[in-house]
C-alpha cells in the first residue's frame, strides 16, 4: 500500500504543488493529470525516490521509502520521461541489461519475446538509434512485461508517442497488473481505454 | 546466472559500458592522442636538451596523464544522464557505489590501461632507462584507477551544469596532487638510483582508500544531481 | 530554553546582527593591542631584522585558513545530515572569508620571501599546501555559484567539503614529502630560535583578533544569505518595508 502525505514540492522559487495526499491499494490505478509545468514529472520522481519532498512523506507498506531503499526500489518499476534506451546497443541488449539490473528472469528468447508483443519483430537486432520515436517507446515499455513481481508501477507519459494498436497494447498490459494486484500510476494528455475498476485522478495545479 | 545478485549486477554494468565504448572506438582514440600531444608538446616547448628532457620526463608523463583522465571524466555519466538510464541506474535494486564502481571500472579499462600500456613507449622518447620506464607504467597502473575514481566524484558533482568541464578540473586537480607527486616521485627515485618501494605503496593505499570511499561518495553526489 | 528556536533562518537573523558587531567591536580591540605589541614591544629580530614582523599577520591568517575550511565541512555535513537549512548557509558564507585568508597568508608569505629569499615565491611545503587550499575553496565555491537550486548547491557544496577535507591531510602530507625530497626552502617562520615571549604573544592576540573577524564577517554574509534566501517570505517582507518606511521618515 502507498501513502502520500502532506507532500510539498518546491522547484526553485516555484511552488509546484503542496499539502497533496492520497493513499493506494493493492489493484488501484492512479492517473495524474495537469498542464505542462504542474509538476506531473517530479510527483513521479519523489513517488520514486529520486527527489526528495521539501514536505511530507511516502510510505510504502508504512514504512518510508527513503529507509527502505533498495527493498523499496525492488518493488518499483519506474518508466521515465526519457526513454532510457541506449542508441547504441539493439534492443535486445537493452531489456537485457535493464532486466538484468531489476533481477528479472531474462533470457535473450524471452526479451525478443517480449519485444515481439509490442509490435517490435523484426527490429529486435537492430541498434535503437535507427528505430522511430514511438520505437523507442515500445522498446522501453517491453520492460514492463518482465516486472509483474514489482507491486507499483510508476510511468511518465507511457503512451506518448504510440499509434493506436500500441496504446491498446499497453493498455492491456497495465489492466492485467492491476488484475494481477499491482499498484499503477501514471501520467497521460491522452484520453486511454485502460479498465482499471479502481481508479482515482489527481489533478495538479489551479 | 548463478552468480550472487550484486556481483550479477557489477559485470552486467561493467559488460554494458564496455560493449558501448567498443561501438564509439572513436571516443578512445581521443583521449589517447590528447595525452600523446601534451607530452611531444614539452620537448618543442623547453628544447630538446637530453639531460633536461629525461629529469622531467616522470612529471611530464604524469601530468599528461592527470590531464587526459580528467578530459575523458565528461563522459563518464554524462551519456547515461542525458538518455535517462542513470536514473534506471539509481533505481535498480541495488547499492548504487557498486553500480558507479563498474561505471568506473569500465572507464578505467578503456581510457586509463591505454595510458599505461603507452606511457613506456612516450618515457622512451625522453631518454628513461629500462628500469625507470617499467616503474613509470607501474604508477600508472596504480595511479590512474585512483584518478578515475575520484574524478568520478567530481563528475557527479558538476553533471548537467554549464561550463561543467572547466568547473569539473577546478574541482578535481587539486585532490590529483597527492598521486601526482607519488607517481612522479617514485620514477624519479628510479632515475636517481634508489627505490620505488616506499612511493608505490604510498600510491597503493591511495588507491586502496579511493576503491572503498570514492564509489559512495560518487553514488551520493549522484542521487544530488539526480534531484 | 530551545535550543533549536535560533536554527531558525528568521530568527537567527537578528541575533546574527548583534553578534557581528560584538565581534567586530572585538576585532578591533584585539587587534589594536596585537599590533602595538607585534610593532613597539616584539623585540627586532636577531636575524631576521625587522621582516620577520609580518608574522603576526601571515601566521595568524595561515592559522585561520586552514581552521575555517574545517569548520566550513562540518557545517555542511551538519547540512547534509539533517537537512539544516541554516548550517549549509554558514558553510556557503564561510567560504568567501576562508578564500581571503588563505590569499592573505599567501600574500604576507611572498611579501616575506622577497627580503628573505630574495624571490617573490619558493616551493615551499607550507606555501605550496596553502596555494592548493586556496584552490579548494575557489572550487567550492565555484561549484555553489554554478547550481541554480539552493537546495542542490547547498549538497552538492557539501559533499565536496567533505572529500576536501579528508584530503587536506593527504595532501598536506605528500606535499611535506615531495618537499624534503627535493630539499626546497623552507619558509619556517615560527621556527626561529630566539623566538621570544612576546613574540609569541603577540602572535595570539593577533590570531584572536583575527577569528574574531572571521566570525563577524561570516556572520554578516550569512544574513545575506538568509534575506536572499527568504526574500518571498513574510518576514523578509516586513522587514523590507520596515527599512523603506525609515529611509522615507529620515528623508
Amino acid at each position: 500500500m502507498l501513502v502520500a502525505n502532506g507532500l510539498e514540492c518546491l522547484r526553485g522559487e516555484r511552488r509546484l504543488f503542496r499539502d497533496l495526499g492520497f493513499e493506494l491499494e493493492p489493484g488501484m490505478l492512479l492517473e495524474v493529470q495537469g498542464a505542462n509545468g504542474s509538476g506531473k514529472t517530479s510527483l513521479l520522481r519523489m513517488l520514486c525516490g529520486l527527489l526528495a519532498p521539501t514536505a511530507g512523506e511516502i510510505l510504502w507498506n508504512g514504512a518510508d521509502i527513503g529507509s527502505l531503499g533498495e527493498a523499496y526500489r525492488g518493488e518499483l518499476a519506474y518508466l521515465g520521461h526519457q526513454n532510457a534506451i541506449k542508441d547504441d546497443l539493439t534492443a535486445v541488449e537493452n531489456l537485457l541489461v535493464s532486466e538484468t539490473l531489476a533481477e528479472a528472469a531474462v533470457t535473450r528468447a524471452s526479451a525478443r519475446e517480449a519485444l515481439a508483443r509490442l509490435g517490435l519483430r523484426g527490429h529486435e537486432e537492430l541498434p535503437t538509434r535507427v528505430l522511430s520515436q514511438g520505437q523507442k517507446r515500445r522498446a522501453a515499455l517491453a520492460r514492463l512485461l518482465f516486472r509483474e513481481r514489482c507491486r507499483l508501477w510508476v510511468l511518465d507519459e507511457p503512451f506518448v508517442a504510440l499509434d493506436a494498436q500500441a496504446v491498446r497494447d499497453v493498455a492491456g498490459i497495465i489492466a492485467g497488473q492491476l488484475g494481477g494486484g499491482g499498484i499503477v500510476i501514471f501520467t497521460t494528455h491522452q484520453e486511454v481505454p485502460v479498465e482499471a475498476p479502481r481508479r482515482v485522478a489527481l489533478r495538479l495545479g489551479r | 546466472m548463478s552468480a550472487p545478485a550484486p556481483l550479477a549486477a557489477f559485470a552486467c554494468v561493467l559488460r554494458r559500458d564496455l560493449l558501448l565504448a567498443l561501438r564509439r572506438r572513436s571516443d578512445l582514440a581521443t583521449t589517447l592522442f590528447f595525452f600523446v600531444i601534451v607530452v611531444s608538446l614539452f620537448p618543442l616547448g623547453v628544447g630538446p636538451e637530453a639531460n633536461l628532457l629525461r629529469t622531467m620526463a616522470p612529471g611530464v608523463v604524469w601530468v599528461a596523464a592527470l590531464l587526459a583522465s580528467m578530459l575523458a571524466l565528461g563522459r563518464l555519466f554524462a551519456g547515461d544522464y542525458a538518455d535517462g538510464t542513470l536514473e534506471q541506474l539509481v533505481l535498480a535494486p541495488h547499492p548504487l557505489g557498486l553500480l558507479v564502481g563498474a561505471k568506473v571500472a569500465a572507464h578505467w579499462l578503456v581510457t586509463g590501461l591505454p595510458l599505461v600500456v603507452l606511457a613506456p613507449l612516450l618515457g622512451l622518447a625522453f631518454d628513461l632507462g629500462p628500469r625507470a620506464l617499467g616503474v613509470l607504467a607501474l604508477t600508472l597502473l596504480l595511479g590512474t584507477p585512483t584518478l578515475g575514481l575520484v574524478g568520478a566524484i567530481g563528475a557527479a558533482l558538476t553533471l548537467g551544469l554549464r561550463g561543467a568541464g572547466a568547473l569539473l578540473s577546478l574541482l578535481v586537480l587539486p585532490l590529483y596532487i597527492p598521486v601526482l607527486i607519488f607517481g612522479a616521485g617514485a620514477v624519479e627515485a628510479v632515475a636517481n638510483g634508489l627505490g620505488p618501494g616506499a612511493h608505490l605503496s604510498v600510491l597503493g593505499a591511495l588507491l586502496a582508500l579511493a576503491v572503498f570511499f570514492a564509489p559512495w561518495a560518487a553514488a551520493v553526489a549522484l542521487r544530488i544531481s539526480l534531484e | 530554553m530551545n535550543l533549536f528556536y535560533y536554527a531558525a533562518p528568521h530568527t537567527f537573523y537578528p541575533l546574527a546582527g548583534t553578534m557581528a558587531r560584538v565581534f567586530y567591536a572585538l576585532a578591533v580591540v584585539l587587534g589594536a593591542i596585537g599590533l602595538y605589541i607585534g610593532f613597539f614591544v616584539a623585540p627586532t629580530d636577531a636575524q631576521q631584522g625587522e621582516g620577520y614582523r609580518i608574522i603576526f599577520i601571515h601566521v595568524p591568517t595561515a592559522w585561520m585558513s586552514m581552521f575555517l575550511y574545517v569548520v566550513m565541512a562540518f557545517w555542511a555535513a551538519v547540512g547534509l545530515a539533517f537537512n539544516t537549512r541554516l548550517s549549509a548557509m554558514m558553510a556557503q558564507a564561510i567560504a568567501p572569508t576562508g578564500a581571503w585568508m588563505t590569499f592573505l597568508a599567501l600574500w604576507t608569505g611572498a611579501l616575506w620571501g622577497k627580503p628573505m629569499w630574495g624571490t617573490w615565491w619558493v616551493w615551499d611545503a607550507r606555501l605550496t599546501s596553502e596555494l592548493i587550499l586556496l584552490f579548494l575553496y575557489l572550487g567550492f565555491m565555484a561549484l555553489q555559484a554554478a547550481i541554480d537550486d539552493p537546495r542542490r548547491a547547498d549538497r552538492a557544496g557539501a559533499v565536496l567539503a567533505i572529500v576536501g577535507v579528508v584530503n587536506v591531510p593527504i595532501i598536506y602530507f605528500s606535499v611535506q614529502w615531495w618537499n624534503t625530497l627535493h630539499q626546497g626552502a623552507s619558509v619556517s617562520l615560527t621556527r626561529s630560535p630566539s623566538m621570544a615571549t612576546t613574540m609569541l604573544w603577540g602572535m595570539l592576540v593577533m590570531a584572536l583578533a583575527f577569528w574574531m573577524y572571521c566570525l563577524g564577517a561570516t556572520l554578516t554574509r550569512v544574513r545575506a544569505i538568509i534575506l536572499e534566501r527568504e526574500r518571498r517570505s513574510d518576514w523578509a517582507r516586513d522587514l523590507a518595508r520596515g527599512a523603506k518606511a525609515g529611509r522615507e521618515a529620515a528623508a
